[in-house]
């Protein structure tokens, strides 16, 4: 049961990662008892599974989910949100409005209108059905101020980091506010645009070496290096 | 409601059946239909021909113009191929200009009659890089189960068999008829087969049925001395290995001599 | 296959003045200097385009190709949507500067063939089953031409699927070989191509030895066909390992991060 690469090894679609009992997961498949790559990507092993941290994938939708997207649409029935996925997310009238509400008369682009950011939460997204968005939680709804930064969704979970540790990092070291979309987007807040800077050096240098280790340590010393050299001036 | 969607038992039935090496329609694998080449169906055309493979037929009829050479090759007649795939055909086929389907039948055929050389265009050049005849083969298919590819390229080569030109002079740099006709100039008989992939196994002249569980399909066209002068693999988003292309070719060699004996004979 | 019908006079001249023969001479060498076996000259580059979600550049030769991949995204117009997969809209267009003679730009027959036969090459190598309803669109340019555009805008569009993230059972690379001055060479150019005997382009997914294009036209006897064949595969091989690198080089500054 030979496994043909090591840990962290860059891989092409094609390649043939392991042969016999092992588990197929992300960027993998399975064939006659081979497990391929699917995506160019760094190989990793988790006792019997084998999978790939592609280096650049797009966003499916899952249930639960949190996003941010943009306002493409409004039809008289809700709006349609583009939240970078195969299909476009569909926010329905009602899950803003109250239930009395008349297609005829209610202003929907009053609400939201095209070219908004929105926040929301992904309920429902299957092979026949669009993605279904609400902004019926706290937190959720337009977004009014701060910068976007988009990443590749696969780096989402290193940017998060161990129970959030690496994303609090930035909030503490920075001072802003880090809203994170599952789907890549990220939007950030601060208090000066020099706080805003500071965070997004921080997401890029964390998207670049993402499968680094040591990486929210380095992270670290490098916001507090930026922010001295800046009170120096 | 006529549709040409398959229902899933039975392809799954195809299926099974071709990997036990048997047909739903009790033919082997490599066994064609019936086939039934009428000539001369078309008496405004000056060659004609309809071609019957099992319940698919085709009908190709032949007329020649004259023209301009292509300025590349000014001592050859020019040879051009289309396809129409007729709606009432099909309820697949739609109206409209010929898609991408359309085209690669009519290039798959054209490639065929081109590079055996199957007509001598040369002998068609009146003056060189001013005037000369123009081939122009329709392949017009009227019923769809299957394999156009190789019962339209019977077809052409029927149609051309049986294609004659009038006798002409040339006065003055134009073209005089006279009485009396002659065949047109042939001297290769190209005879194209496809296979189908299906599981493992290759099969010939697929039905519709067929066509539609098939993985892929692969065309050899061969001349008569046997070497080959087109191939196409197509349909869909199957492959083939290796070995089946070495396969594919042997069965070929046999089965092109087998069918070209039977158009040239009728 | 022509590229271009016509030429200018001169080349024309020139051309009909080239026989088969002339095109190999006896050391076994071609007009460009290369053996019978010998590819030309590639050059690949992955993820060169921004808007594109996935793009390539690619030069074997004289030939220069451009590809950019979109999608998976809402499949337009709607009646092309396939419920249980994803559908491919592939177009191989050639730009009007790209041969001797200009070049409508509308697309020819040729054009809408090959546009098929790519995306039936590209097909078996893309998860489809994954994105029902959605569509994959495959936008090959080709900049300049100089014979085998067809097997270089697969092996080019192969590496901007890839870049687009896109779950590939495996890479596809395409390579022709044909006969030219008596002989079986590799990776034919225009000139081969057209004075020469015949014309074998040959795609393959690599790790699984699947061929997912086969065509040919001139004159070829079996035996001389199967070797056509292999040379191809062989030159698909050595083509596969420089797209490898072109797709891993793009990442290799990251690596050396660590």
């Amino acid at each position: 049961m030979p496994l043909f690469y090591e840990k962290k090894q860059l891989v092409a679609p094609g390649d043939l990662l392991a042969e016999g009992d092992y588990v197929s997961g992300d960027s993998t498949y399975k064939e006659n008892e081979k497990i391929y790559a699917s995506r160019l990507g760094l190989v990793d092993y988790d006792g019997k599974r084998v999978h790939v941290v592609a280096l650049k994938a797009f966003y499916i939708p899952v249930p639960g989910d949190t996003v941010i997207g943009k306002v493409v649409e409004t039809t008289p029935s809700g709006w349609v949100i583009d939240i970078k996925a195969p299909h476009p997310a569909r926010l329905r009238a009602s899950d803003v409005v109250e239930r009395s509400f008349k297609p005829e008369t209610t202003d929907l682009p009053s609400i939201f209108d095209v070219g908004d950011l929105i926040i929301a939460n992904v309920i429902a997204y299957d092979r026949t059905r669009d993605p279904q968005l609400t902004v019926r939680e706290p937190g959720l709804g337009k977004i009014v101020r701060g910068q976007l930064v988009e990443v590749t969704p696969t780096k989402i979970p290193r940017i998060i980091g161990r129970q959030g540790s690496m994303v609090g990092m930035i909030k503490r070291e920075t001072g802003c506010q880090l809203t994170i979309g599952q789907n890549g987007l990220i939007l950030i807040s601060g208090r000066s645009p020099e706080a805003e800077r500071l965070a997004v050096m921080a997401l890029r240098k964390i998207e670049k070496e993402s499968h680094t280790s040591g990486l929210t340590d380095r992270v670290t010393e490098m916001i507090r290096k930026e922010r001295k050299a800046v009170e120096s001036n | 409601m006529t549709s040409s969607i398959v229902v899933n038992i039975k392809k799954k039935r195809i299926t099974e059946l071709i990997a036990s090496g048997k047909r739903t329609d009790g033919r082997g694998l490599t066994d064609y239909r019936e086939i039934q080449i009428e000539s001369g169906v078309i008496e405004r055309a000056e060659g004609s021909a309809r071609v019957r493979l099992g319940k698919t037929e085709v009908l190709v009829g032949v007329k020649i113009g004259t023209g301009k050479p292509f300025a590349d090759v000014p001592d050859k007649g020019v040879l051009t191929v289309n396809a129409e795939l007729v709606p009432l055909a099909s309820p697949s086929f739609e109206p409209g200009p010929p898609g991408a389907n359309a085209v690669e039948l009519a290039r798959v055929v054209d490639r065929g009659i081109r590079e055996s050389n199957a007509i001598d265009l040369e002998k068609l050049c009146v003056e060189s890089g001013k005037l000369v005849f123009v081939v122009f083969i329709d392949v017009y298919i009227l019923n769809h189960d299957g394999n156009l590819i190789d019962a339209s390229a019977l077809a052409a080569l029927a149609a051309l068999i049986n294609a004659k030109m009038f006798k002409y002079t040339v006065e003055e740099g134009t073209i005089v008829k006279k009485p009396g006709y002659t065949p047109l100039p042939i001297s290769n008989y190209p005879i194209a087969v496809t296979f189908a992939k299906i599981g493992n196994k290759l099969i010939l002249d697929a039905d519709l049925d067929e066509e539609q569980v098939m993985d892929a399909r692969l065309t050899i066209t061969m001349k008569k001395d046997g070497n080959i002068c087109a191939v196409q693999k197509g349909g869909g988003s199957g492959y083939f290995t290796r070995e089946e292309i070495s396969e594919a070719t042997k069965i070929a060699l046999e089965k092109t001599a087998e069918l070209r004996k039977f158009v040239v004979k009728s | 296959m022509k590229v271009t019908k016509k030429k200018p006079k001169k080349e024309r001249e020139k051309m009909a003045n080239k026989k088969s023969e002339k095109l190999i001479d006896k050391k076994g060498i071609r007009l460009d200097g290369r053996k019978v076996d010998e590819l030309r000259p590639v050059k690949m580059d992955v993820g060169v385009l921004s808007n594109a979600d996935g793009s390539a550049y690619l030069e074997q030769g004289r030939n220069k190709i451009l590809v950019g991949v979109y999608g998976p995204k809402e499949a337009h117009p709607r009646h092309i949507a396939k419920q249980d997969r994803a559908v491919i809209q592939c177009r191989y267009h050639m730009a009007p500067f790209s041969v001797d003679e200009r070049k409508s730009p509308a697309p020819s027959r040729r054009d809408v063939e090959l546009s098929k036969v790519i995306r039936e090459a590209l097909e078996p190598a893309v998860f489809l089953e994954y994105y029902p309803r959605t569509s994959i669109q495959v936008y090959i340019e080709i900049l300049q031409a100089d014979g085998g555009t067809r097997c270089a805008g697969i092996t080019a569009a192969a590496l901007a699927l890839a870049d687009a993230g896109i779950p590939m059972r495996d890479l596809v690379v395409a390579c022709a070989a044909g006969k030219a001055g008596g002989k079986i060479a590799l990776d034919l150019m225009d000139t081969e191509d057209k004075v020469g005997e015949a014309d074998v382009p040959v795609a393959l997914m690599p790790n699984l030895n699947a061929i997912t294009l086969l065509q040919m036209d001139g004159n070829l006897s079996v035996d001389e066909f199967n070797a056509a064949v292999d040379m191809a595969l062989g030159g698909c091989k050595k083509l596969y390992e420089l797209q490898k690198e072109a797709l891993k080089s793009k990442y290799v500054s990251a690596e050396e991060a660590k």
